[in-house]
């Protein structure tokens, strides 16, 4: 059986890695990519349509190429990539709806993967210290990126239940962060100076990105019904991980966060929305359990080492580096010393 | 830096600096000399720091006769390790687990003004440690009391500085702990997490020692009429997850918290305007301002009773409403009994 996958949001990093990767996939005679703009990056003996999931002609698209696995990459984290705030929503909500209204009339269509996230679980006080997935939001997410994430997972769900011969697969990732990989938290950990909430410290995850495709080409080559979080083991502060960057933080009150959100984001140097805000408050912590048990995934990476990779990826320049802390201590220990010889 | 607040500068036995007093320097300079500094670098100033070295640590020894059998730390060699956790805290360089337990920040910084309390103030007598077991997980449950929850602070440190296997607590906090600012990252990196069932579960299956309150706010903000009485316990959660989990309930009864802070009056109005639970007027709050957050000196005892199992039970009991209220009703009256038993061999409030 020949098998005909097509990745969506492939001009994106993410997507085009994906491409490639199932290209070289055993078992996958052909990718269609398709996005709206070509992709920058080489994606491998992928073809590329040029193609609005936002209209119709997406279906042409799956019935022309007899497409049996559809890959839906093509929800957006950060409204600058996608044009703002408005485009951004219009790509995640109306294009998945329209790719799953147009995979619900194909019947060569037997497998669906999506790619979420965990902001669906939203972020608040009253939140378990670890969501698994059977648990419900005790704050839902009302704005952004979390909330269309949450309106992408219930269209899919209802597809699910039109088209119940279709095997689907949600994966709820935590936050992305890799050597490459463009998302809200590797912006924001490029700040020179990080903005945080005064008085809280999130507890944050990581999925370092070869994770994230290796677990998205498990989804596609094998039969795994039903959400999985997929997420590195361990949990880092958000003053910790700033601390491991080397950057200097500035504690701002709740109350002023969101002035300083809306000027870093007019600087255009990171996305910091009221949602973005929330999490950097109060963090989110997700149960792996069932994608070990049942998903059958391991990561290669802890949460721990993705950010080491970030940061090693990036070549991040520690504003506090280690060395000069340790050059530091020495000083110090001597200085006490000699303190002390001055005393006696 | 919030981690400048580790420096305790004052000294266990002698209240003075170092450098003031010629005796505990004259001692420090001996530890130094009886034990070479380990690096060469800062050998011929290993006196000095030592001498230095007494400002910033209490428990320096200062009575190293040769031969003594247990040799004393040197002194530069806890200051280099003092700087080594600044330097650790600096580059983040240290481990949480998922609920965001520090440890090594529980141990050596926040719990540090605790201790004094703990060992000075309320000069605190434990019973029952046996109790607790080394290993696996275990539910205590306790009485509150005393206006500011001091006692689930006290009631860890009894069992990580004197149960033998010095195990970390892990409480379970009120949902505003978890509202407020810098009380709820405190509380997190303490090892405290937000009171629900997922969480307890999740701590008492992975083999956590988990400490909790049912009487709540119930509990904290009685009036001090009403101190030894017991509130409602909740509505039984914490039994429900016991069973669920297989693991023993610990009662234990506290006593001595409720004079810290005798509540004489409850101000509606400023817990409503200050979105407060309650808010508390004692004999020196709110009118001497800060002064009124020192505790009463009173003598505190806290009893950790016998195991109740639960292991024995059908795991599908917990649906059973009857039962979990039943054995809500034991944990609460062997508290309460223990209360009792406890005053009456009190001989006064303080002592």
């Amino acid at each position: 059986m020949s098998r005909v996958v097509l990745v969506t949001g492939v001009s994106r990093y993410l997507g085009g890695r994906m491409a490639r990767l199932l290209t070289e996939a055993p078992g996958i005679d052909r990718v269609v990519g398709v996005d709206v703009v070509p992709p920058k990056l080489d994606i491998g003996g992928a073809e590329f349509v040029r193609a609005d999931i936002r209209n119709p002609i997406i279906s042409k698209v799956i019935n022309a190429a007899e497409v049996d696995t559809v890959v839906h990459m093509g929800v957006i984290a950060t409204p600058i990539q996608a044009g703002g705030r408005m485009s951004m929503k219009e790509i995640n909500v109306i294009g998945t709806m329209q790719l799953l209204a147009a995979c619900q009339k194909a019947p060569s269509v037997n497998k669906l993967v999506v790619k979420s996230s965990t902001s669906v679980y939203g972020a608040g006080p009253r939140d378990p210290a670890m969501f698994t997935e059977a648990m419900e939001p005790r704050h839902s997410p009302t704005s952004g990126w979390a909330k269309d994430s949450v309106d992408v997972e219930s269209y899919v769900r209802g597809f699910a239940r039109r088209r119940p011969d279709v095997a689907v697969t949600t994966l709820r990732f935590a936050n992305f962060l890799g050597p490459v990989v463009e998302t809200p938290m590797s912006s924001y950990f490029e700040l020179p100076v990080i903005p945080t909430i005064l008085g809280h410290d999130a507890r944050l995850q990581f999925v370092h990105e070869d994770d994230g495709l290796a677990a998205l080409q498990r989804a596609v080559q094998g039969d795994h019904r039903g959400i999985y979080n997929v997420a590195g083991d361990g949990i880092l502060f958000l003053s910790q991980a700033a601390r491991r960057a080397g950057r200097p933080m500035v504690h701002v009150p709740r109350f002023g966060a969101g002035t300083v959100g809306a000027i870093v984001r007019r600087l255009g140097l990171a996305d910091f929305s009221a949602e973005q805000v929330r999490f950097l408050a109060y963090g989110r912590g997700v149960d792996t359990s069932r994608m070990r048990s049942e998903f059958g995934f391991e990561p290669q990476f802890t949460t721990e080492q993705t950010f080491e990779s970030f940061i090693e990826g990036r070549e991040l320049t520690k504003l506090v580096s280690p060395d000069l802390v340790e050059a530091t201590e020495e000083r110090l220990a001597s200085a006490l010393s000699v303190n002390g010889a001055n005393n006696g | 830096m919030a981690d400048a607040r580790v420096i305790p500068i004052k000294g266990t036995q002698r209240k003075s600096k170092a450098g003031k007093k010629p005796a505990p320097k004259a001692g420090a300079k001996k530890t130094a000399a009886k034990n070479p500094a380990p690096k060469a670098s800062r050998g011929s100033s290993g006196a000095a720091a030592a001498a230095t070295a007494e400002e910033l640590f209490e428990e320096v020894e200062h009575n190293p006769l040769p031969g003594t059998e247990a040799a004393p730390i040197p002194v530069s060699e806890k200051v280099a390790e003092f700087l080594a956790f600044l330097r650790r805290r600096v580059t983040g360089e240290y481990e949480i687990d998922e609920f965001g337990f520090d440890r090594e920040l529980t141990d050596k910084v926040l719990s540090v003004p605790f201790r004094q309390l703990y060992k000075r103030w309320f000069r605190i007598e434990t019973r029952g440690l046996e109790n607790v077991p080394d290993e696996g997980g275990a539910l205590i449950v306790c009485n509150h009391s005393g206006t500011i929850a001091l006692d689930g602070i006290m009631t860890a440190l009894a069992i990580s500085d004197h149960h033998p296997a010095e195990r970390s607590l892990r409480l379970l906090g009120a949902d505003v702990v978890f509202q407020s600012p810098i009380l709820s990252e405190l509380a997190r990196k303490s090892g405290a997490t937000l009171a629900c069932a997922p969480d307890a579960e999740r701590l008492l299956k992975s083999g956590e020692l988990v400490g909790v309150w049912p009487e709540g706010f119930k509990g904290v903000g009685k009036p001090y009429s009403e101190r030894y009485k017991l509130q409602r316990f909740g509505r039984g959660g914490f039994v429900a997850s016991a069973i669920k989990t297989g693991t023993p309930i610990i009662p234990c009864a506290i006593v001595g918290a409720e004079e810290t802070y005798p509540i004489l009056g409850n101000s509606k109005m400023m817990a409503r305007l200050l979105g407060l639970p309650y808010f508390p007027i004692t004999p020196t709050f709110p009118h001497f301002g800060p002064l009124g957050l020192i505790p009463m000196p009173s003598k505190w005892i806290i009893e950790f009773g016998e195991p109740i199992y639960t292991d024995n039970l059908d795991d599908s009991i917990d649906d059973d409403p009857m039962l979990v209220f039943n054995l809500t009703d034991q944990v609460r009256e062997t508290i309460q009994h223990t209360l009792y038993k406890l005053l009456v061999q009190r001989r006064s409030i303080f002592m």
